[in-house]
């Protein structure tokens, strides 16, 4: 009985030997590393027993789990009791254990000096052999001291498979303990020598890297290696012996010359492409460390060079590669030589593999002289259309621009129109660069000023051929640097009044805000530079004219949404009127206007500032105020692919204003609301309302507004007005009951647009919002439930929700509802275009027409329309202004009458919901084509999922990925941007960190975002 | 640290398990499963288009891929390319033979075989012998010691 229990029990422990543990993690992938340490409890176990045949399999299967990265140095003792054991099977076991296991710092490898001396001189060639090849892993310097003898002696053993490995493992040794190299290398020589092939080819390996360490000492064998060379017939032998040479000769010149020969015949005979490789090579090397001495060696570079196209003809990826490398290494010495090849080198450029294409750029950069430039050039712009790849793109474009041309004036002037060009091609991301390079040029070199000049004004004048997406790609930064050369350098223009027009054409409206603001403010250069030519030739009424467009065309920037443009165009737009007003009188003004933009700008080497002395007694180190302390600042820091947040002094007008000073703002704003035709003026009522409200920002972005009062006849008098507001009210909470109802309708309508996401995620997709709002509205003003109060409104125009559809189409549905008494009919919409968002009308109608609303609203009915929006930047909000024209019909009379009303498109409702992976939204955030920016909510008082849900709901993000307090959202919008949120919460406050390849659009998004919050 | 030719071999399937792991460097235990994990994430994002070379922290990694496997090793930059990827392919070839069809099984469940395979191929960081028939000879002998 007893018996069978221990039989019983070693079968158990044999049941587990290494099949089994494969296939058990095989089988655990979900647990694995529970189930690993079950195991590894088990070959405890094991290791405890004395049976070496167990121990052996457990030694093995520890060594399995070790190449898996688990720890199992801890074995290290059991692994020694195993390569003690005289049986061969486990003494291999245990050999590959140490040599897998143990390094310089375990401490039982001195247990092992004699079992290893044992083996070492064991009848048996193969424990000798195992002995050897453990030992390679995890010699020591003091197993190498106490063993080299034994090992010396071994390079001379019977068996060529002992001999071979013993000189290998002389290498080893020799790093190890280096007093061992003196007294064995006669031995190692000898080997060179050895009848195995395989013994030389050992001994060569050694020597060489013991030569490429230190060559100096191994010049004496050269003649043994040529002989080497030129006798054997082994491949790897000779690149070897030909990579010695390789880093003898720049020691031995006259080795050089002699290798040239036997080098070039390997090169004719070979047909193994390393060897030729490595042949090619090192004849590149000599011929370079030889270059004065030996005049005749241009057949020696043909003959490179012919091989190598042969390489580069190759199909094979690897050797393309390769050639195109050692190309370019002949390219340093001998230009000529490969110049004649740039076809094959040009054709390179359109291979599927990049790092090709960058290797064949790199040789082309190198090719490149005054004679060849434009060739070159017109076969890199030709490649620059149809490149793929975004790296190399970017290096295409970064070749043509900093590094092709830089000396001459007619390079310069080659290089603006290149850069022109460049401009034309969608999709760069050098817009910046190209840029700065122009500014660059036209700054630095005056001779070429006129040139650039009139470039730039043809670059100007053709703004709309790039302005296809280019608020996407970045190419529009060119306009920046153009307008700023045309309005500094006018005095070159020819026809400054063109360009002027071209500077101030409505579309400028589309481009990003710093950008108008240059164009602004050159177009006041310019127009400094067009008085002072016509007053010279006292030409009045052209200077008027051009006074007179600037004066129309101005308001537009005046109304820019960004406040550098707003800032330069109401000064200069003033300043213009003034001179008007002058010029009505005869009174030249040209000099005092130039005196504006007087002063040469002069370019500031970079070392300037380094040059100017420091002034004694100054001390630059020293703080002038104590710093401030750092605790408040470096708690917490977002995560690294977002970009820093925003600190609050870059935003004050969301901080800390007081009271009185809101008050006055206030007042300012009404002011100048007051006297602006543009705003529609509330009607004193709501006025109250308003004063009534408990701060400026409570005045009203409404989700449902009226607009002017109607004066329709038996309409209920103030006095009647509270209980109104009442009925009014209730009116309404059924209202926005009805709304939910609309929406989940509209949203089945969708369905089919966007068919992306799965059924589940179509239940957080809200309809598109649009809102209607009376007023336009300070930034921060927040939205409030209680600002739709105006007892005054019979007819409601209530929520416009916006479908958007593909492209930038946007279907807007409207909902009227007349809440009046009196019979509405004969409804007219009508909206007032902006340059960026249009009404579509139907064929043949003009561009003020307004649209029939299909239907009549008897008094407390409400019905649909829907309107269809072009839009073409969607980085903005727009509010567009509009009217409503109807008919009002009572019992005895009919009125015309009209409501203004406006659309508020968000940049929200833009904004798709769309699913995204976590590895694809991290590939994204990774691309660097992001721009970042970042948004804090104090005080926000709800769960994180409540927060996320409203994020989802409002703004139509998905949720990517949650972790605990942290989340990252994405969405999409109907122009492809990506938006990418990281939201954080931690006590009341959130942080969201966001990236999109659209700066303006990111910005608006957040301000939306934190709207929604500040409701709450 | 002492410059040895080959730095390591590895063999490593699409999902980055480790299928041979040989050091011919001293690396610690981390600095080993970082490099693994290094290599994986350099190499799987290539494909057929690609040259089979790849630059490397201060080395390069020669590898090729034979169905589901990678097979890498990485040596200095100075060394020749096209060498080393004869070595691998002949390596292949022995496994192959070896084997009988080699498959990833194989080298899962005789992990310890590749190892002496690679051992007789490959000895302290140099190709040790090229000679397909000459290493399965001595395969051949060693197995039938066991």
């Amino acid at each position: 009985m007893a018996l069978k229990i221990v039989k019983g029990s070693i079968d158990r422990m044999f049941d587990k030997n290494l099949q089994d543990l494969v296939r058990g993690i095989r089988n655990h992938k979900e647990d694995e590393a529970k189930y690993i340490s079950t195991c590894i409890d088990e070959i405890k176990q094991e290791l405890k027993q004395d049976n070496i045949a167990v121990k052996a399999n457990a030694v093995c299967k520890l060594t399995y789990l070790q190449m898996l990265g688990y720890d199992v140095s801890w074995a290290a003792f059991n692994i020694v009791e195993v390569m003690s054991s005289s049986k061969f099977t486990y003494k291999r076991i245990g050999y590959l254990a140490a040599s897998q296991c143990f390094h310089e710092g375990t401490d039982v490898i001195m247990l092992t000096t004699n079992q290893i001396r044992k083996d070492l001189s064991s009848p048996n060639q193969y424990d000798t052999g195992v002995a050897l090849t453990g030992l390679s892993c995890f010699v020591t310097p003091d197993l190498a001291r106490d063993l080299a003898n034994d090992i010396m002696t071994l390079m001379s053993h019977t068996k060529p498979y002992i001999r071979k490995k013993a000189v290998l493992i002389m290498y080893k040794v020799f790093l190890k303990y280096p007093e061992s190299l003196r007294p064995a290398f006669p031995r190692l020589k000898e080997k060179l020598e050895d009848p195995d092939p395989g013994v030389q080819s050992a001994a060569v390996n050694v020597i060489c890297e013991l030569a490429r360490r230190n060559p100096k000492n191994y010049l004496s064998l050269a003649p043994l290696f040529f002989k080497l060379m030129t006798s054997s017939t082994n491949n790897w032998v000779l690149i070897k012996i030909i990579k010695l040479f390789g880093a003898l000769t720049p020691l031995e010149p006259r080795l050089g010359k002699k290798l040239i020969e036997p080098l070039t015949n390997l090169i004719h005979s070979t047909s193994a492409m390393s060897l030729l490789y490595e042949c090619v090579n090192t004849v590149i090397a000599v011929l370079i460390s030889l270059s004065s001495g030996m005049p005749n060696h241009s057949a020696s570079i043909q003959l490179c060079v012919q091989k190598l196209r042969i390489l580069i003809e190759d199909s094979d990826q690897n050797l393309k590669y390769l050639g195109l490398l050692a190309m370019s290494k002949i390219l340093k010495t001998h230009p000529k030589s490969v110049q004649s090849h740039k076809d094959l080198i040009l054709q390179c450029l359109d291979d599927k593999d990049e790092s090709i294409r960058l290797r064949a750029l790199d040789l082309l950069y190198g090719m490149v002289s005054k004679k060849n430039l434009m060739e070159i050039v017109k076969k890199l712009m030709l490649h620059v259309d149809k490149a793929e790849g975004t790296t190399y793109r970017d290096e295409l474009q970064h070749t043509c621009n900093t590094k092709l041309c830089n000396c001459s004036t007619l390079i310069l002037l080659r290089y603006i129109s290149i850069l022109v060009e460049l401009t034309r091609l969608e999709g760069t991301r050098h817009g910046h660069l190209i840029a700065s390079q122009m500014l660059d040029v036209a700054i630095r070199v005056k001779a070429i000023r006129a040139f650039a000049v009139a470039q730039m004004a043809m670059l100007l004048d053709n703004a709309h051929l790039l302005t296809g997406n280019m608020q996407r790609n970045g190419i529009c930064e060119v306009l920046y640097a153009a307008a700023w050369i045309c309005g500094e350098f006018s005095e070159h223009l020819e026809d400054p009044n063109q360009t002027l027009e071209a500077m101030l054409r409505p579309k400028v409206a589309t481009l990003p805000g710093h950008i108008q603001a240059v164009y602004v403010q050159n177009a006041a250069k310019l127009f400094a530079t067009v008085l002072r030519k016509h007053e010279g030739a006292t030409d009045s009424q052209a200077a008027q004219e051009t006074s007179q467009l600037l004066v129309e065309r101005l308001p537009l920037f005046v109304q820019s949404a960004n406040l550098e443009v707003q800032e330069r165009a109401s000064c200069i737009l003033q300043l213009v009127k003034y001179i008007q007003k002058l010029q009505q009188k005869d009174v030249e003004v040209a000099e005092e206007v130039s005196a504006l933009f007087a002063g040469e700008l002069n370019p500031v080497a970079p070392k300037a500032q380094k040059k100017v002395p420091v002034p004694e007694g100054l001390d630059l180190d020293a703080w002038i105020n104590e710093p401030p302390s750092e605790s408040e600042s470096e708690d917490e820091k977002p995560k690294a692919v977002f970009a820093k947040e925003e600190t609050k002094h870059s935003r004050p007008r969301h901080t800390e204003v007081d009271e009185k000073e809101l008050a006055r703002r206030r007042e300012a704003r009404k002011q100048e609301q007051a006297n602006n035709p543009f705003y529609i003026k509330s009607s004193p009522s709501s006025q109250k309302v308003y004063q009534d409200a408990p701060g400026v920002e409570h005045i009203p972005v409404v989700q449902i507004d009226l607009s002017v009062p109607l004066k329709v006849p038996g309409m209920p008098m103030s006095d009647q007005y509270l209980k109104l507001e009442e009925e009014r009210r209730q009116k309404e909470k059924a209202e926005k009951k009805k709304k939910e109802k609309k929406k989940k309708r509209e949203k089945h309508g969708k369905g089919k647009k966007h068919d992306s996401g799965p059924e589940s995620e179509e239940d957080i997709t809200p309809a598109h919002h649009v809102d209607i709002v009376t007023e336009e509205m300070p930034e921060n003003a927040l939205p409030s439930d209680d600002d739709d109060k105006d007892p005054n409104d019979p007819h409601k125009v209530y929520d416009i929700q916006g479908n958007l559809q593909d492209g930038s189409q946007v279907v807007v549905s409207v909902i009227f509802e007349n809440k009046s008494d009196s019979f509405l009919k004969s409804m007219e919409f009508n909206v007032l275009d902006s340059l960026n968002s249009k009404l579509q009308r139907p064929e043949g109608a003009g561009p003020h027409d307004g649209l029939v609303v299909p239907f009549q609203l008897p008094p407390g009915v409400s019905n649909e329309a829907r309107f269809i929006f072009s839009v073409q930047s969607i980085v903005m909000p727009q509010k567009l202004k509009g009217t409503l024209t109807f008919i009002v019909k009572s019992e005895d009379s009919s009125t015309h009458e009209k409501l203004d009303f406006k659309l508020h498109f968000t940049c929200t409702s833009y904004l798709i919901t769309t699913p995204c992976y976590s590895d694809a939204y991290a590939k994204l955030l990774e691309s660097g084509d992001l721009k970042s920016s970042s948004l804090r909510l104090e005080g926000v008082n709800m769960p994180f999922h409540h927060l996320l849900a409203r994020i989802c709901f409002h703004h139509h993000f998905s949720v990517v990925e949650r972790i605990d307090s942290c989340a990252s959202m994405y969405s999409r919008s109907i122009q492809g941007h990506h938006v990418c949120l990281l939201v954080k919460t931690a006590d009341q406050t959130v942080s969201i960190d966001a990236k999109c390849d659209e700066p303006s659009l990111l910005g608006n998004v957040l301000d939306e975002i934190k709207q929604t919050f500040s409701q709450c | 640290q002492v410059s040895v030719k080959i730095r390591f071999i590895l063999i490593q399937n699409r999902a980055g398990k480790t299928r041979l792991a040989k050091w011919y460097m001293q690396f610690d235990d981390d600095e080993k499963q970082k490099l693994i994990e290094e290599v994986h994430a350099v190499v799987t994002v290539r494909d057929a288009k690609h040259t089979n070379f790849v630059e490397f922290r201060n080395f390069k990694i020669i590898y090729r891929r034979y169905a589901g496997l990678y097979f890498c090793i990485c040596v200095d930059v100075t060394d020749n390319n096209l060498a080393y990827l004869e070595g691998i392919h002949n390596f292949v070839e022995v496994l192959n033979e070896y084997f009988h069809n080699v498959c990833e099984l194989d080298l899962v469940f005789n992990f310890y075989k590749v190892y002496t395979v690679v051992d007789e191929m490959f000895l302290a960081g140099e190709i040790r012998e090229t000679s397909q028939t000459k290493v399965l000879k001595q395969l051949l002998m060693l197995q039938s010691l066991e």
